[in-house]
């Protein structure tokens, strides 16, 4: 096996040195009921040929994005991907080594996080970001902890129904066992409905969570949310799915959210199935030491030269153990270097073009559904991205007949909303070309090719 | 490792000062050594009510983490407001710009559990 | 004889910001084709305060300097115990690159992306021949997520039944991530002491009807496997508690024994560990979870499951713990592990761990007497050293700072906790013994600079980008971004 470096020699040599003749008998202390007694049962290896091919077989029975108009979003964004990415990132020096436990021998990982660090504050302006979470939802859930650990006394969380459903199952079943009530704020134009939520808060709330854009990719007018809130003495969370939206977008930091929390896929990770996506996590000063996660900061050697390590590990599981802020040890290493890079290369002006060309396609496509017979657009608010048409013939079937013509036209939302069951939620990227905008248009209408 | 004759001790390496009413806590120089460079210190808010063994704050190395117990029930009357930027008072001065909180006694009773510096001496030195 | 004199170009690199120049571009977009438009201007930002401005060449340059500062699997030999640092295969990396797998979306339907459902499916197949276990989830995001994942069902399952228990019992040699797991599900932790390895009477005094669960990590992270499981996990069972086990050193045992054929009835795996997906510096990683039938109806949502020759993801499952995360797990390192098992089959993953084991051994053998070994039972896949052997007031962490100078990542120090000092060694098998004896060479010239001229030691390291660094000073006044002056 390519793998496996030893000769006969070696093992030999190695066995005499160890003083045993077998190698069996390194496994003396597994007693022999422990053993399993015969070969497991999977295939022979195949050779690094038959496996290439093997797969690229079962990756042709997929569907990629490039082979099919694809409106889909939902959590997951088809955006270009510069090459340079894959590029930088293929650096065998990043992507085998661990954990910079080592800041000695790891600054170029950790000097890469606190960059990310600092890109994700200025991105949501805020003052404190993490080494990333796994992905939007979970980080969602962990800002959720984090809010009731911070508040004490307070045990109830108030959910946006606009927050991606993906998140709101997942703060449950962080939330399962804990000592935490969840309760919903209702939907108002697709937006949070303010009113509800005025009625909600009182005193036992450590905090609400909306969506910054929302599932819908409604724009919440966070502000007025962030003053019902403080008004109750809670914290707010906003929670980020598609976070080109704050290139364009006032940021939740400057509306006033005290946690800000999002998925990173946008920003130059592959679709890839839906994961490895990225958490992002931050938050004002106050809540630096309550934090979820690494974290890495900076510092100097003894000659004064400038250097990072991860800090403030007290929070952490490896020392805190049941007490420690969340049981994470990992960071989404590689992720946070697809969206560094991303970041870098596209700058201040760069994201900002992106995400107005990004706002302008689904405008476009939002204004030429309008005008169909029969189909409306649901919500009358600002959107980014993504937006909600209500059909005239069943989600399902619709569907059905515009993948019969390549397109996959969006995501039925009867599911998650039973208000909402003939709402398609569709999103249009900078990837979706004027010519694809009309194809589904005029498919939408009945048009056939 | 100085041992100040005139506080009362803890088997938590917490010392007491008792001026009438008012004791003064902080953790001796045997818990500063053990912990190593002090990093960040986590007071309570002056008006807290505590009761003896409560936990009322905390105290961080770089790799160690440390509750630090109330010896006595009573209400905060005063904290630190330093400690929290300066946590190496903690390590340089322990007994003196590095006390932690003052508390009003409600019940003196407990003060005769504590040790006297003799004993502390001895305790510390049989762990 | 080792070479310390040369090292590598090191210089120095600013951060992104400070490279920034207004007005550069690292980026084409496509002009647009449909009418512009804009927001309500009420809503817009201003432009992002110091975000970088980079050419595309800046860019390039900046992340290549900085990954020659780093030490990877690929640099050299590390040995970092627990974590199963082995080599990444690079057909992994072109796989899961494949437009068919790196470029589908995760609300495309079911029908139109079938192979990699199966690829899934049969990695949850895999995976069950592997540990013993009857189902999989391959949802978890990471080891700890999969812990997390597998309390949550234990939890779960003793409430269907009626009952409330409060209490899980940890071994002292266990990962942080084990009690801060259960703490997450509401537990109380119980900590046992353990003499090397677990004994029934250890856990019989302290099991009782009010436990949920037992946590182990099999072998432990001492390296040893815990020769009472059998009994204990039925001394447990007969109080009506689960046991819990670590996957974490799966890889000494793969084709040797299996949790699920030895009473465990949870566990998760490090795909990044055991199935040679790469750590990435630190993610992303991915933790599948095994358990036995009575916990299937409590498994996330959703799994992928077979019907009539296709495949579709599982949803109705009434008595869920619900979802971990967003969509289906990290397909992208489910890959990656599903290529490694194709490629080394079942008898070379039993080579796998056999070699494993030699390779530890091995160390084992070399550096007994030199390095003090506080547990001499037959150790497996990792060997721990303490520093009581050490002289001049040397300690672990000169060890592994003066490793770094002989051109080595360091091992695991100072865990477990157990071991005064520890120096905890996991060479994997793929590793040679030439590589293997270097590596000892050098730990032998450390113990021998140890007696002899321990400021070597003191002062390392002095080959790297930068020697040791103030954590103290970090963590008073932290500096957590960059901001401009």
């Amino acid at each position: 096996m390519r793998y496996l470096p030893h000769t006969d020699v070696d093992v030999q040599q190695m066995l005499d040195r160890i003083g045993v003749s077998e190698i069996d008998t390194l496994f003396s202390g597994i007693p022999e009921e422990c053993r399993l007694k015969r070969p497991l049962d999977l295939n022979g290896a195949k050779s690094e040929s038959e496996t290439l091919i093997f797969l690229q077989e079962l990756a042709e029975k997929n569907s990629p994005a490039s082979s099919w108009d694809t409106f889909l979003g939902g959590g997951a964004y088809n955006h270009f991907i510069p090459a340079v990415i894959d590029h930088l990132i293929s650096r065998s020096e990043f992507y085998t080594a661990y954990t910079p436990y080592q800041p000695e021998i790891s600054q170029g990982t950790l000097q890469a996080i606190f960059e990310f660090q600092t890109l994700i504050c200025q991105l949501t302006g805020m003052d404190v970001a993490n080494a990333s979470m796994y992905d939007g939802a979970s980080a969602c859930a962990e800002a959720v902890l984090l809010t009731v650990r911070a508040a004490r006394k307070r045990k109830k969380v108030l959910l946006s129904q606009a927050l991606p459903p993906q998140y709101r199952e997942t703060v449950a079943t962080y939330c399962r066992y804990l000592d935490i009530e969840l309760a919903d704020i209702s939907l108002q134009d697709g937006v949070t409905n303010q009113a509800d939520l005025q009625s909600l808060l009182d005193d036992q709330v450590a905090a609400v969570v909306v969506g910054y854009p929302n599932y819908f990719g409604q724009i919440e007018d966070l502000a007025t949310i962030a003053e019902l809130t403080h008004a109750a003495g809670a914290r707010l969370v906003a929670a980020v799915p598609e976070p080109l939206a704050l290139a364009l977008f006032k940021s939740p930091g400057e509306a006033g959210a005290d946690i800000v929390v999002g998925e990173g896929q946008s920003f130059g990770i592959p679709l890839s199935y839906g994961g490895p996506g990225i958490g992002f996590f931050a938050v004002r000063k106050k809540d630096m030491r309550v934090l979820p996660g690494r974290l890495v900061g900076e510092t100097t050697d003894k000659d004064g030269k400038r250097g990072f390590v991860l800090t403030l590990a007290t929070r952490e599981q490896h020392i805190r153990r049941e007490k420690a802020t969340s049981n994470i040890c990992s960071n989404q290493g590689m992720c946070i270097l697809m969206v560094s890079i991303y970041l870098a290369l596209h700058g201040k002006q760069g994201l900002r073009q992106l995400a107005e060309i990004n706002y302008a396609k689904a405008a476009y496509a939002k204004e030429k559904i309008a005008q169909l017979d029969g189909f409306s657009v649901t919500f009358s608010g600002e959107s980014f991205n993504e937006f909600v048409v209500t059909c005239p013939e069943p989600v399902a079937a619709l569907k059905k007949r515009l993948e019969q013509q390549g397109l996959l036209a969006g995501i039925s939302l009867g599911r998650d909303y039973s208000e909402l069951e003939d709402g398609l939620l569709i999103c249009v990227t900078e990837q979706n070309s004027r010519k694809q905008i009309d194809r589904l248009v005029h498919a939408l209408a009945g048009g056939k090719g | 490792m100085d041992f100040p004759k005139d506080l009362k001790y803890t088997e938590e390496h917490e010392w007491v000062l008792v001026e009438d009413d008012i004791v003064t806590i902080g953790v001796t120089d045997f818990a500063q050594d053990q912990l190593g460079d002090i990093v960040f210190v986590e007071l309570p808010e002056v008006g807290d009510t505590l009761e003896e063994g409560d936990t009322f704050g905390v105290v961080e190395s770089v790799k160690a983490v440390s509750d630090v117990y109330a010896p006595v029930s009573g209400e905060v009357v005063e904290i630190n407001e330093a400690l929290p930027d300066e946590p190496e008072a903690l390590n340089n001065s322990p007994y003196d710009e590095g006390w932690m909180i003052k508390m009003k006694l409600t019940d003196s009773g407990a003060l005769a559990d504590l040790m006297d510096v003799a004993a502390y001496q001895a305790f510390v030195e049989k762990d | 004889m080792m070479n310390t004199e040369s090292r590598g170009l090191v210089l120095d690199e600013n951060l992104l910001f400070e490279q920034s120049q207004p007005g550069r571009v690292g980026y084409s977009l496509t002009g647009l084709d449909v009418p512009s438009a804009t927001p309500d201007s009420r809503l817009v930002r201003e432009e992002i305060t110091d975000f970088p401005e980079l050419s595309e060449v800046d860019v390039v340059r900046h992340y290549t300097r900085l990954s020659t500062w780093n030490y990877g699997v690929d640099s050299g030999f590390y040995p970092l115990g627990s974590c199963t640092m082995k080599y990444n295969p690079k057909i992994n990396e072109a796989v899961a690159r494949l437009p068919g797998f790196a470029h589908i979306h995760p609300q495309t339907p079911e029908a139109l992306n079938q192979g990699a459902l199966e690829l899934m499916y049969n990695l949850q197949q895999d995976l069950g021949e592997i540990s013993g276990f009857p189902a999989i989830t391959l949802q978890p995001a990471a080891g700890a997520q999969g812990e997390f994942a597998g309390m949550l069902m234990i939890r779960a399952w003793h409430e269907a039944n009626g009952q409330k228990r409060h209490k899980v019992i940890i071994p002292d040699t266990a990962h942080g991530t084990n009690p801060a797991s259960s703490a997450l599900c509401g537990y109380d932790v119980i900590t046992v002491a353990s003499d090397g390895i677990l004994s029934k009477e250890a856990v019989a005094a302290v099991m009782d009807d009010d436990v949920a669960a037992l946590m182990v990590t099999n072998p432990n992270t001492l390296g040893l496997f815990e020769a009472d499981i059998r009994e204990i996990c039925e001394l447990v069972h007969q109080h009506g508690g689960l046991v819990y086990s670590d996957g974490a050193n799966l890889n000494a045992m793969m084709g040797i024994s299996r949790p699920g054929d030895i009473g465990i009835d949870v566990m998760h795996f490090n795909l990044h560990k055991t199935f040679s997906t790469p750590h990435g510096g630190g993610g992303p990683g991915s933790g599948p979870v095994g358990v036995v039938d009575k916990l299937i109806p409590f498994l996330p949502v959703p799994y992928v499951v077979r019907e009539d020759n296709s495949y579709k993801l599982e949803y109705n499952c009434p008595q869920t713990i619900g979802r971990l995360k967003s969509f289906y797990g990290h397909f992208g390192i489910l890959v990656r592990a599903y290529s490694y098992i194709l490629s080394m089959g079942g008898e070379g993953l039993k080579r796998a761990s056999e070699l494993a084991v030699l390779n530890a051994n091995y160390i084992r053998a070399r550096l007994e007497g030199e390095y003090d070994l506080p547990n001499k039972q037959r150790s497996l896949h990792e060997v721990v050293f303490s520093e009581d052997a050490l002289q001049n007031d040397c300690h672990t962490l000169d060890v592994a700072k003066r490793l770094i100078d002989y051109g080595y990542h360091p091992p695991t120090i100072y865990f477990p906790l157990v071991v005064h000092g520890a120096l905890m060694i996991e060479p994997t098998e793929t590793e040679s013994k030439q590589t293997l004896d270097e590596f000892c060479d050098a730990l032998l010239a450390i113990a021998e600079e140890s007696k002899n001229n321990p400021e070597l030691l003191k002062q390392a390291p002095v080959r790297a980008k930068v020697q040791r660094l103030d954590e103290t000073a970090a963590a008073r006044k932290p500096k957590l971004r960059w901001e401009r002056v």
